[in-house]
């Protein structure tokens, strides 16, 4: 399963490209909700690692609107967003489809939940 | 027999069948807990908080499952398409990447707060081809720098292995020192020929986290 939580922290890895190769692109997908345990100090410490635009993005990409523009400080994050924010990164489920590095185009096709991260010797 | 990594790739020894009893034999259960405990008190990971952790290798999910009860989340990578096929059908928590570490990785800077890696580190000394790039310095170049990059600091990433000799050692450290970490290996049980294991343990600036609580 690849959800948005692991998304947002994915950039394209083939040599060479290092600029505006994040965040990958998802393509035709097929989701799945699942739900996950809610714990709220979790959150908190993992948000200071997200790119929040990214993330709203691609939760928009995923037709998902519920995120605020812009992120509370962690300490001052209430209940209502973290419950959002729970959702958008630990409850939706990426099955089928693929990621696109919106600069060399380099395509992860996702099958069966997973991501295939495998790269060609020429992309070493 | 031969060590598993003399016989062929991990994504070509771990097949359908050896997925399948690799993980449903309780021997192997039972070390691979073993060895995953000793992994995590290495960490030395701040109490009571919930991080979000790395496994390197972590075909069928049995040491993800210990970070799922000890209340962390966790990503998994892993050559072995059969082993993740096994981790899927036990619906372990964490997110599965089919991935080649030797490749390295695209996580972003300080994405994870610690890694652990339970009997992988020993595949990256092989070559699958002669090409330069498959060399094992310069596969074990590509997985060291990328994930000390994405490790947060400071934090810490913890290695079971099996060395033959001690240059494969001397290799192994040399590069992760390269790649900027500090730590160095740990031998519990180094008297005994049966139960001695070997852990690396490196480390990202201090290694010391800072607990919140
Ligand atoms: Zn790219």
């Amino acid at each position: 399963m690849v959800r948005l939580i692991t998304h947002n922290l994915l950039a394209c890895h083939v040599r060479g490209c290092t600029s505006n190769n994040f965040p990958l692109v998802f393509k035709d997908v097929q989701l799945q909700l699942k739900e996950a345990e809610y714990n709220p100090d979790f959150l908190r410490g993992f948000m200071p690692k997200l790119e929040w635009k990214a993330l709203v993005d691609t939760a928009k990409s995923l037709n998902n609107q519920s995120l605020p523009d812009q992120a509370p400080e962690p300490q001052a994050a209430n209940e209502e967003f973290l419950k959002i924010l729970h959702h958008v990164l630990l409850e939706i489920h990426v099955e089928e489809g693929a990621m696109l590095c919106p600069n060399c185009s380099h395509v992860y096709p996702i099958s069966n939940g997973i991501p295939n991260m495998l790269l060609q010797e020429h992309e070493l | 027999m031969s060590r598993p990594e003399a016989q062929a790739p991990a994504e070509i020894y771990y097949g359908d069948s050896e997925a399948q009893k690799y993980t449903s034999n309780t021997r192997n259960q039972r070390i691979q807990a073993e060895m995953t405990n000793r992994a995590i008190e290495l960490l030395a990971l701040p109490p009571d908080e919930s991080l979000f952790l790395l496994d390197i290798g972590c075909g069928s999910g049995l040491s993800g499952e210990i970070l799922d009860e000890l209340g962390h989340v966790w990503a998994g990578v892993d050559i072995a398409p059969s082993m993740l096929q096994v981790a899927l059908e036990r619906e372990v928590d964490g997110d599965l990447f089919l991935q080649d570490i030797s490749q390295g990785f695209g996580f972003r800077p300080g994405s994870f707060d610690g890694a652990i890696s339970i009997s992988v580190l020993q595949w990256l000394l092989t070559s699958p081809t002669s090409h330069p790039t498959n060399s094992p310095p310069a596969r074990l170049s590509r997985f060291f720098t990328t994930l000390y990059a994405a490790l947060r600091n400071p934090s810490r990433a913890v290695f079971q292995f099996y060395p033959e000799t001690d240059d494969q050692i001397t290799l192994i450290t040399s590069v992760a020192r390269k790649a900027g970490f500090g730590g160095g290996i740990v031998v519990d049980y180094p008297n005994s020929k049966k139960a001695r294991k070997v852990f690396l343990c490196l480390m990202v600036g201090s290694g010391k986290y800072a607990s919140n609580t």
